[in-house]
């Protein structure tokens, strides 16, 4: 189904922080969407205000899982939604993190803000494999404390699933907080690999993106090796509409995860 | 009585018969006429309507129709149209979406019953350009299906060029003015002493079926000597020419181009270029609701990478000078496009020159990139000659 949206339902609505819901979702009938792969996104449409693409932040049997910030009009309307409301969907579209590439190396996941949406099955799927990858880094920035997604996912992978090297910073502190505070690249210093041997993947704002894949390319990471998912407008999310040019890279069909080394000359023109 | 003819050579009531006889195919046949002083595509109910005896005078923003004495029919260029317009159209549903009283969800496709078209008298230039646009829109991974509907049953007939314009420049594009593949008909005008006429060839099974049907004569090696002179000594006569390098390269070379800012400072951003442009195929989405709330529509238009909400992020837009927007637009027709869909996105039909309303010339824009880029690679080398102290090993 990458035409026409299939319905799907709310199953459940997971709130995580003020602007950002996680809805749970499952098909109305027994149509459903192809299997997607972390690092893939979905048209979500909210029935007569839009569609807009979101990336899968969980893959079960039955559920998909959308963790949604609310930021404008579709956005926001999906994240009104309650359980049992309706919502379209088209997808998988695009490329995924392809984590199975890295079998065998150190892996090191940085996200910023909502960008750890896109990672979580990502590190769901290398923490259930962990046998088959060196170090498992996470490294997490956000705005404020309250802005930390899945702040007790977190906590749990690292107390019972063997996440040893899990680092939170925020841009600016509040009462309670006893973590990091600064950019999340100031997190690379507490982090455990071996250049030559890691992969990393890169979700978040640009800036953020862009400093930390500059600062790896520094530590000596390949830059083919630091995988990014960027972001753009996009309508069609088939490769037609043209709204999601990046340079030569179609977003929706080439990306949105692409290699550092591909997006490191486009990035670095303004306005491109 | 089914046959199957090559080549021959028609006269005005072989058109004549074509349009019939594609019509009663029940194909919606379209064709140049004139309209508001300018040749616009519709359909054509009789070869009448064709503009007989009318050429064109073009130029950087200027176009204007002529009459001509000899009566030719196909002597004018491209108008401010193209086949998309109907392979492609402005507007189109996609899909309608209700909401039913317990909350259920029910999305239905929309697309409209496709036409079975004719085009009659498809320029060599936007013959490729339709081959561009079934790349792009066919060719990967996704079909648009509503184009591919349409596009798969069109019969196609070519007119080869033998009066270019001012602003055409298909020969340095290598799309014209001969009409090589992807026509089922292709016809060449001929005018002189012996009459005005039509050598045509058949370049599918369809099309020489057709033409075996029309009342024609077998092709005399007079008419077809002349009709492939003329297509030569049209190409002799183009408006104008690309500069002969890899512009794919050039546009590669010069993102940073201080040229940008000089065409930024007359392009008033309105779009008409990727508009007019054949292979502009760029849209975006609507969605409606009616007045109950509970019926949606999903539309989709074209779009323009002009248009300042075109690469709308939720922070604000991507490119928000019109320099940016003027640099997406050449290097993506010239350049990025052969990245995305294996070929350049432009066939020199000239289009965005004639009808841009301050006369910016895509010639003329890569032209003066080029001498930028030379100059500015002159500059390095000289640098590179001059500053012999750079390669000496530094003392330490
Ligand atoms: C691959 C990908 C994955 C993503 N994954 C996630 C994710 O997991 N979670 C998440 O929260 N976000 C994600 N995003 C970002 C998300 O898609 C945007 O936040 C969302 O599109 C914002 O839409 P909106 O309607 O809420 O906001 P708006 O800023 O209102 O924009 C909505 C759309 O309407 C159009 N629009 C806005 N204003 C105008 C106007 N004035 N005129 C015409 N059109 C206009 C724009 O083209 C825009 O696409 C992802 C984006 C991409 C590309
Ligand atoms: S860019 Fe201009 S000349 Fe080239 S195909 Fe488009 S309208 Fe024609
Ligand atoms: S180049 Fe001309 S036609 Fe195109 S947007 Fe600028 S002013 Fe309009
Ligand atoms: S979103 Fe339409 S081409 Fe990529």
């Amino acid at each position: 189904m990458t035409d026409v949206p299939l319905p799907y339902r709310v199953i459940r609505v997971n709130r995580e922080t003020a602007d950002t819901v996680t809805l749970v979702l499952a098909p109305t009938g027994p149509a459903t969407l192809a299997p997607f792969a972390p690092g893939q996104f979905a048209m979500v449409y909210a029935f007569g205000v839009g569609e807009i693409p979101v990336s899968v932040s969980r893959i079960d049997r039955h559920a998909l899982r959308h963790t949604i910030r609310s930021v404008g009009a579709v956005s926001a309307a999906l994240c009104a939604l309650r359980p049992g409301s309706r919502v379209g969907l088209r997808g998988p579209f695009g490329t995924g993190w392809e984590l199975d590439r890295a079998a065998g190396q150190d892996l090191l996941v940085v996200a910023g803000g909502i960008g750890l949406a896109p990672l979580r099955p990502l590190v769901l799927d290398a923490l259930a494999a962990r046998h088959r990858y060196g170090q498992l880094n996470l490294l997490v920035g956000a705005r404020s404390p309250g802005d930390l997604l899945y702040a007790q996912q977190l906590r749990f992978w690292t107390a019972h699933r063997g996440l040893r090297h899990c680092a939170v910073t925020v841009d600016r502190s509040a009462d309670g907080w006893w973590g990091h505070v600064g950019l999340v690249t100031t997190l690379l210093n507490h982090a455990e690999f071996a250049p030559d041997s890691t992969t990393a993947y890169l979700c978040g704002p640009e800036v953020m993106i862009r400093a930390t894949a500059r600062d790896l390319v520094h530590r000596g990471l390949p830059a083919q090796r630091i995988r990014v998912s960027l972001e753009r407008n996009m309508r069609c999310a088939t490769g037609h509409c043209g709204h999601c040019q990046l340079g030569g890279v179609l977003l929706c069909r080439d990306g949105p995860v692409i290699g550092w080394d591909r997006a490191d000359p486009l990035l670095s023109v303004r306005e491109l | 009585m089914a046959g199957s003819t090559a080549t021959a050579v028609l006269d005005r009531n072989g058109l004549d018969a074509l349009v019939k006889e594609l019509t009663a195919q029940g194909r919606t046949v379209v064709g140049p006429t004139v309209r508001d002083g300018a040749v616009v595509l519709a359909e054509l109910a009789s070869a009448d309507r064709l503009p007989w005896g009318w050429g064109t005078r073009v130029e950087a923003g200027r176009y204007r129709l002529v009459p001509r004495e000899d009566g030719a029919v196909f002597a004018h260029t491209a108008g401010p149209q193209s086949w998309k317009a109907f392979l492609h159209p402005q507007r189109e549903q996609l899909w309608s979406a209700d909401r039913g009283s317990d909350g259920s969800l029910s999305i239905v496709e929309e697309r409209a019953d496709p036409a079975s078209y004719a085009f009659l008298g498809v320029r060599p230039c936007d013959l490729r350009a339709i081959a561009v646009q079934d790349r792009v829109l066919t060719g990967g991974r996704f079909q648009d299906s509503g184009y591919a509907a349409r596009r798969t049953g069109a019969f196609l007939i070519a007119a080869e060029c033998t009066e270019p314009g001012a602003t055409c420049f298909c020969v340095s594009m290598g799309s014209g003015p001969a009409a090589d593949t992807g026509f089922d008909l292709a016809l060449t005008e001929v005018v002189d002493d012996a009459g005005h006429r039509f050598f045509a060839r058949a370049g599918s099974t369809a099309g020489a079926e057709v033409l075996s049907g029309l009342p024609h004569r077998p092709p005399d090696p007079g008419t077809e000597a002349a009709a492939h002179d003329a297509v030569e000594a049209a190409r002799d006569r183009m408006g104008r020419a690309m500069p002969p390098v890899s512009l794919r390269d050039l546009m590669g070379e010069s993102l940073e181009a201080s040229r940008w800012d000089d065409v930024a400072a007359r392009c008033l951003t309105c779009g008409n270029c990727t508009m007019v442009c054949p292979t502009c195929f760029c849209t975006t989405t609507e969605d409606v609701t009616d007045l109950t709330g509970d019926h949606a529509e999903r539309w989709q238009r074209w779009d323009s990478c002009f248009d300042l909400d075109f690469s709308h992020l939720h922070g604000g837009p991507v490119r928000a000078t019109p320099r940016s927007r003027y640099r997406q637009w050449l290097t993506h027709k010239l350049s990025t496009w052969y990245e995305q869909f294996g070929s350049s996105g432009c066939v020199g039909c000239g289009r965005c020159i004639t009808w841009c309303p301050v006369g910016i010339d895509i010639t003329e824009e890569a032209a003066a990139l080029h001498d930028e880029l030379a100059a500015r690679l002159r500059q390095e080398e000289e640098n590179d000659e001059g500053g012999g102290d750079d390669r000496k090993e530094p003392e330490r």
